[in-house]
């Protein structure tokens, strides 16, 4: 009797198996051999990466998070690249580059030779052609359903944005012209989202090419067992000098303390995501080394302009002298983070190093408040984020520690959350009065923080990015002037200026710029944690 | 029987349904955008009205709802609006995951908690009675996410007997074709990797075992005790019947029906998905699927795994009633 019991049960489950073996066979899968593994003779090198989550997709145009871009930059590449640690322009895809015009409407880019993808298919001019018409136009049959490309859209404004055309002039050479002057072309080009992808393989995967990435990098596509591990091969026939590591594998582990075991227990190599207080248990273990990312991005506290009592400048300078930030960074960053004074971070040229940031000073607030007509303080709203943000890994606590340094000069302030994608939305719409938020850079270049986070252009009711609602006519003159000028000097003093007069306007508490300590073996060799958040210099990484 | 089978299978259809329009009423319910958490703080107005477009979010809701129960009938579930992947696709290897792991799971927690709680109740009140419902009582009450990170310390940090997390060694490949790993290294006939698969599912397995060991363990022992007081197991001793063969022949069987009840809504609760332990130990299961999902608030995967999970549930539920009438034969089903 019991036996039979036992028999349907296990009827039951294996029918219910069989149920998902039918269901999965009808979507195709990356290929796999079916191997058993054999011991290889000379030791592989294999480096394990862990992060907290895993990739969306690795089709890069068609990607946002940061997930998907520290995988998909070592098997796609860009016309331009980045420095190591930097954001300075090196060639990639592209040889050499000049504007063909001294408006730099028309850019000419010299691909080099014989660079193959890992279909065997050659980069070649209609290769490029094909991957930026794919990008720039919403009607491209290549554009699968439920693509929506929010990237191009978003650096270039809009679809085609301020790209006019791309020509293949031959088989080498591409041309790109725009339709105005537009300084962070270059820069852009070197953003992961714009790696090239081989034709072939986009119209052969079609709709699956997110999951069946193709490009000519370093390390080629293997397989993704997803929210387990994404595996990526050595590329023997890369352009450049070839990668050391024999095959690279990015997993996710979500959580971070079980994360930082697994580095201990040696099962994984590098981990991102270290809890800042986990850092002294990493520099205590000799086994281990701490490495810093360098920052590109800042937290701050928008305060909306238009509002009472936010519209007098007096009260907003104030409010810049009633925040300890250094206080903030010990507490929350674990020390990982410098005082911002700036909008800019400091790795990126044209940051201003000459302004003196309102130093912390509750009395001087007091005064300053006193002037402005509220003697005693008055009562506001500090609007904090429900998720952490890289430049901020605990809003909620750094705005309660917040509120306490208001209430020291009588500014009573009620802390107010949501769900985050509100939270975004009534920021937009303007409902708040004070407005934690921040921001991680794109593609190294000033624009990408200026104008988006300060400009007039971006202080629309409904889609702000300018959270604060400052409208300075001056910054923005100024702002429009750099986007047009080519020379990056004459840009650099622009942007100088412009932070010259936002300083006295003080539109922000800027708070800070957070450098995101990584966990490595002490056995890993040259891995440089780049600002951008990802690395594409993989194929330097050497495990001893 | 079959009668009794087909009936209650047609009765999961009006059950589907209503779980289908609950499973969307609540998600939509939810603030929270999907293209903006998407865009973060990138979004502005124009990328939005795109993305929603893109995503087939602009329509009104009553036609969204009417095109997931087209989509239903006609077996497919959508696409997801986060990866672009399949819903039933991302949801089956998810689940597959998670099936294995609480297969194994209920394998570990209905023999020892079976044992546990027979021996306590024939040694009522000894040693092993009280420790072993102490036992039982610290595995129901102690945190998932708290022990695991302990075990994770201990056995693969410290003392190395065990990989800390994840399925399989990263060296290793298996061929997938179930998804249900164990099977397929099976299939592919690889013991090798049939090791290092049951290697890696011990820690995460005991880990979501203990609580219903602990359930399974308590019950089985106040079964056991009232079955114990019954006449006939006076009578079945009075007759000079051996003590193993009253307890295993006589009282264990009948102690059962309640322990059957719970062990089903136990496994019921675990192909659910369990979000803690899949979180501390790497577990790409349907829990953590579910629950990233709900945060990205992906409507279609959100939709198509409470579905997944409420049919297994009703599944269960039937398994658990005719397993009854197995063991009782005086209990009909009609």
């Amino acid at each position: 009797m019991q036996g039979k019991k036992w028999i349907l049960v296990l009827i039951a489950l294996l029918s219910l198996s069989l149920f998902i073996a039918g269901c999965g066979g009808t979507t195709p899968e990356p290929k796999q051999e079916a191997e058993a593994p054999k011991e290889p003779e000379v030791k592989e090198k294999v480096l394990v990466f862990a992060r907290g989550g895993d990739s969306v997709g690795l089709d890069p145009a068609n990607e946002t998070d940061g997930e998907s871009f520290y995988v998909s930059r070592n098997i796609t590449d860009t016309l331009v690249d980045y420095e190591d640690d930097n954001t300075n322009i090196i060639p990639g895809l592209a040889k050499t580059w000049e504007p063909k015009d001294k408006d730099g409407l028309i850019w000419v880019f010299n691909l080099r030779e014989g660079v193959k993808f890992h279909d065997g298919t050659p980069l070649n001019a209609e290769a490029v052609k094909f991957n930026f018409d794919r990008w720039m136009f919403e009607d491209n049959a290549y554009r699968y359903e439920g693509e929506a490309y929010e990237y191009w859209g978003y650096m270039f404004g809009g679809y085609p944005g301020v790209v006019k055309e791309v020509r293949a002039v031959d088989e080498l050479t591409v041309e790109v012209e725009l339709t105005q002057p537009f300084a962070p072309f270059i820069n852009n080009l070197g953003m992961p989202c714009f790696g090239i992808s081989s034709p072939e393989a986009i119209k052969k995967y079609g709709k699956d090419f997110f999951k069946n990435p193709v490009g000519t990098g370093p390390f080629k596509f293997v397989e993704w067992l997803k929210d387990d591990k994404i595996v990526l091969e050595k590329n023997e026939d890369y352009w450049g000098e070839g990668p050391k590591l024999d095959k690279l594998i990015f997993r996710a582990i979500p959580d971070n303390s079980a994360r930082l075991m697994e580095l201990q227990a040696g099962t994984i190599d590098i981990m991102i995501g270290l809890s800042p207080e986990d850092a002294t248990i990493v520099e205590q273990d000799p086994n281990l080394q701490l490495l810093l990312r360098p920052s590109m991005n800042v937290g701050y506290l928008a305060l909306h302009n238009e509002k009472e009592p936010f519209d007098n400048v007096l009260v907003r300078r104030a409010l810049n002298h009633a925040i300890d930030k250094q206080a903030l960074i010990d507490a929350f960053y674990a020390g990982f983070a410098k005082t911002a004074k700036n909008p800019l971070p400091p790795s990126l040229w044209g940051y201003n190093d000459a302004i003196v940031d309102y130093e912390y000073d509750p009395a001087k607030a007091k005064a300053l408040l006193a002037e402005a007509g509220y003697p005693n303080g008055f009562k506001t709203e500090l609007w904090a984020m429900p998720v952490a943000r890289p430049y901020m890994p605990q809003p909620k606590e750094i705005a309660t520690a917040m509120q306490q340094q208001f209430a020291a000069v009588g500014v009573e302030a009620e802390i107010v959350t949501m769900d985050w994608g509100t939270y975004l939305e009534k920021g937009e719409f303007g409902e708040h009065s004070m407005y934690l938020i921040g921001w991680n850079g794109d593609n190294g270049d000033p624009d990408n923080f200026m104008y988006v986070l300060l400009d007039k252009d971006n202080a629309k009711v409904g889609s702000a990015g300018n959270f604060a609602f400052y409208k300075s006519d001056k910054v923005h003159d100024l702002l429009i002037a750099a986007q047009k000028e080519t020379d990056q000097a004459k840009r650099a003093k622009l942007y100088e200026e412009a932070q010259v007069i936002i300083h006295e306007d003080a539109p922000w508490i800027p708070l800070v710029h957070s450098t995101p300590p990584i966990a490595a073996k002490k056995s890993v060799k040259n891995f440089i944690p780049h600002p951008t958040g990802g690395e594409s210099t993989f194929w330097k990484v050497d495990i001893e | 029987m079959v009668n009794y089978i087909l009936k209650r299978l047609l009765m999961l259809i009006p059950v589907l349904i209503g779980v289908s329009l609950l499973a969307f009423s609540i998600i939509h319910m939810i603030p929270g955008d999907p293209a903006r958490i998407i865009l973060g703080e990138r979004a502005n107005e124009a990328s939005i009205l795109a993305l929603q477009e893109k995503l087939g979010l602009n329509e009104p809701l009553y036609i969204q709802f009417l095109n997931f129960l087209k989509n239903i009938l006609s077996g497919d579930l959508g696409t997801s609006i986060i990866t672009n992947e399949k819903v039933t696709y991302e949801l089956l290897i998810s689940f597959a995951a998670t099936l294995e792991l609480t297969i194994v799971a209920m394998i570990i927690a209905v023999v020892v908690g079976i044992a546990a709680g027979t021996i306590a109740a024939v040694k009522q009140y000894s040693i092993f009675d009280n420790l072993s419902m102490v036992g039982a009582l610290v595995g129901v009450s102690m945190p998932i996410f708290w022990l695991g990170l302990l075990m994770i310390w201990a056995f693969a940090y410290k003392l190395g007997w065990f990989p800390p997390s994840g399925r399989l060694d990263v060296a290793i490949n298996v061929p997938r074709i179930t998804h249900l790993l164990l099977f397929d290294s099976l299939l592919a006939g690889n013991l090798n990797a049939f090791k290092n698969i049951l290697w890696h599912l011990f820690m995460p397995s005991f880990a979501l075992a203990t609580i219903p060991m602990a359930i399974i363990a308590r019950m089985t022992r106040s079964s056991m005790l009232e079955v114990m007081r019954q006449d006939y197991i006076r009578t079945a001793r009075a007759k000079g019947l051996p003590e193993n063969i009253v307890v295993f022949k006589h009282a264990i069987k009948n102690a059962f029906l309640p322990v059957i009840t719970v062990i089903g809504l136990q496994f019921g609760i675990l192909l659910g998905g369990a979000v803690m332990t899949e979180t501390v130990f790497s577990y790409p299961g349907l829990g953590r699927r579910l629950y990233l999902a709900i945060m990205a608030r992906d409507y279609p995967v959100v939709q198509g795994g409470i579905l997944l999970i409420s049919f297994c549930f009703v599944l269960v539920n039937l398994l658990v009633d005719l397993t009854y009438n197995y063991i009782d034969p005086r209990i009909k089903l009609e």
